[in-house]
């Protein structure tokens, strides 16, 4: 049996060059590196209009980093969805899973892709909010903070891999770019429009309503209640699709 | 090496693929036939363990796919060409398998050059490739990890006459230096020249295999010729051996020869002739195995003793 422990001795690609491989593809498509353009538009883009529309006392590195990260939290679970989905509609999950039969690590590398796109996003967010207040002190349009919060930037960082993470997970569940990407966007919306309608269920969508609950979180001081509502939200809706989403994928048939 | 065993897929009741068992050895094509919709890309895909079977199982040298470290080093699978990003290049494409399999950048180059899609094509996207170009790429995708077993999908699919001839040569090649292949069609004149065994599939369920010889030998088909036609006939028919007058005055029935020859003698009918009736050739036993769905009435599974053995 001198073939088959070779077979197994050799070891199995690494987690680290599996999400390497997951970021190239990210890159090496145009719809993909377009994809990476938007959300850095959509980042930048923020930029200026808290500069020219916020009160001029908050036209701060702060402001500008949470608007920018607002603009990036838009965009960055559709990279979440596509980069599960595609693999699907591209019909590359034949030779993705045939390469890795260990379908759990490739979605664990997906994650980690994910989540190291979103700190290269908040990162360059910080970049921008500083170039900002720069242009502001330059144009004499800013008066706000000088200073970059750690704690803001933690959130920051902590906000984007829910994001993205949300967005795999979604893709994952649905298999399926058009609908992961609609009901990503909807069900929350669905639920806080729910939530005002209904004055019953007032009470459960301020606890599930992502949107808001994540958002919680970027206040100054953040409340125990705050977290208790993210754990909440996120478990509906980050840790339950993804816990499925692993089961259907490993019992899929790839074809 | 590869072995199957009493692979078995069903779909709520339908049943896709019965009980299908065979073996490939190194250094040996084995051509996997049967019509559209048998069964062979659900097999192949149980046996690299993307489609879990109902029942039965298959591995790789010993191993099942799914327990390899790291598949594209040992196996190189091909199962729809027409399975890729059609975003990429081709030699991204490559790229990205020899980052994954852990082979040198350089092996992504040198094996767009064995597929002849070096230069221009290989900075094209996939978007832009017919489908024998992507069959090439596929091919090329399945050995960027120097495997020493391939599993190919109806690799010919696409080629043209002069790609299909390259190809043969390249998978003669490669089982010459000690390599298993196994490449499936639904046309045995793609394969026939290449393949030294023979699956044949058909409704799902394993109609014939073996060496060309030993499918067209199939037993159990006897032509005999007597002096006396008529005494033979009434011997035969007494034998309970159901004789088929044929057009020159002999008989074909369907009973290996030995039992034809003691009908005969127990009646002291003079024979002629007594032979395996040869048939037409491969091709129309491929058409009689799979033109029903199923076995043909009356003829017995060829089970060839050598494919066995030779591969255990």
């Amino acid at each position: 049996m001198t073939a088959a422990t070779a077979l197994l001795e050799l070891a199995r690609p690494s987690l680290a060059r599996l999400t390497a491989v997951e970021l190239r593809k990210t890159v090496d498509t145009r719809a993909g590196r377009w994809l990476l353009v938007l959300i850095g538009v959509a980042a930048l883009a923020m930029v200026p209009v808290v500069l020219f529309a916020a009160p001029k006392d908050e036209r701060g590195v702060p402001e500008m980093f949470v608007a920018s990260q607002t603009g990036v939290a838009l965009l960055l679970p559709v990279l979440g969805i596509l980069s599960v989905t595609s693999e699907w509609s591209q019909r590359t999950a034949l030779a993705t899973f045939a390469l890795v039969p260990g379908r759990g690590r490739v979605l664990a590398a997906k994650l980690l892709g994910g989540v190291a796109l979103g700190v290269a996003f908040a990162c360059a967010g910080v970049l921008l909010s500083f170039a900002g207040r720069a242009a502001g002190a330059v144009l004499g349009r800013s008066s706000g903070s000088w200073t970059m919060p750690m704690s803001l930037l933690g959130t920051a960082l902590l906000l984007a891999a829910i994001w993205v993470s949300m967005g795999v997970a979604f893709g994952t569940l649905l298999m399926n770019t058009p609908l992961a990407i609609v009901m990503f966007f909807l069900l929350p919306t669905l639920w806080s429009t729910l939530g005002e309608m209904v004055a019953k269920l007032r009470g459960p969508a301020g606890w599930l309503d992502t949107n808001k609950t994540l958002i919680a979180l970027l206040d100054p001081d953040v409340s125990g209640g705050a977290w208790a509502r993210v754990a909440t939200s996120v478990t509906v809706w980050l840790a339950i699709p993804l816990a499925i989403g692993m089961l259907r994928l490993t019992r899929r048939e790839v074809k | 090496m590869i072995s199957v065993e009493g692979l078995t897929k069903r779909y709520g009741d339908v049943p896709a693929v019965e009980d299908v068992s065979f073996h490939c050895a190194p250094g040996t094509v084995t051509g996997f036939l049967g019509p559209n919709g048998a069964g062979k890309s659900t097999t192949m895909r149980m046996i690299c363990g993307l489609t879990p079977p109902s029942s039965g199982t298959a591995t790789v040298q010993g191993v099942p796919y799914g327990r390899i470290a790291n598949p594209g080093r040992h196996v190189g699978v091909l199962l729809d060409a027409a399975a890729q990003h059609a975003g990429r290049t081709g030699r991204e494409t490559l790229a990205l398998t020899a980052m994954l399999t852990g082979v040198g950048r350089d092996r992504a180059g040198a094996m767009l050059d064995l597929v002849g899609l070096s230069g221009r094509p290989a900075r094209r996207r996939v978007a832009g490739y017919s489908l024998g170009m992507r069959q090439r790429l596929g091919i090329a995708q399945a050995l960027v990890g120097d495997p020493s077993v391939l599993i190919l999908d109806e690799p010919a699919n696409g080629l043209d006459p002069e790609g299909i001839f390259w190809m043969r040569g390249l998978l003669r090649d490669f089982a010459d230096r000690g390599g298993t292949v196994l490449l499936s069609s639904h046309l045995l004149r793609e394969v026939e020249a290449v393949a030294d065994r023979f699956v044949v599939i058909a409704g799902g369920r394993i109609a014939a295999r073996g060496t060309k010889e030993e499918l067209l030998a199939a037993p159990g088909r006897t032509l005999v010729r007597g002096v006396d036609g008529a005494a033979l006939g009434a011997a035969l028919a007494g034998a309970g051996l159901r004789p088929r007058p044929d057009t020159g005055g002999a008989f074909l029935v369907e009973a290996p020869a030995e039992a034809v020859g003691r009908a005969a003698a127990s009646a002291g009918v003079v024979l002629l002739e007594l032979r395996e009736a040869g048939g037409g050739g491969l091709e129309e036993l491929f058409l009689s195995l799979t033109a029903s769905g199923g076995r043909p009435s009356g003829t017995p599974v060829p089970s060839p003793h050598g494919l066995e053995g030779a591969s255990l």
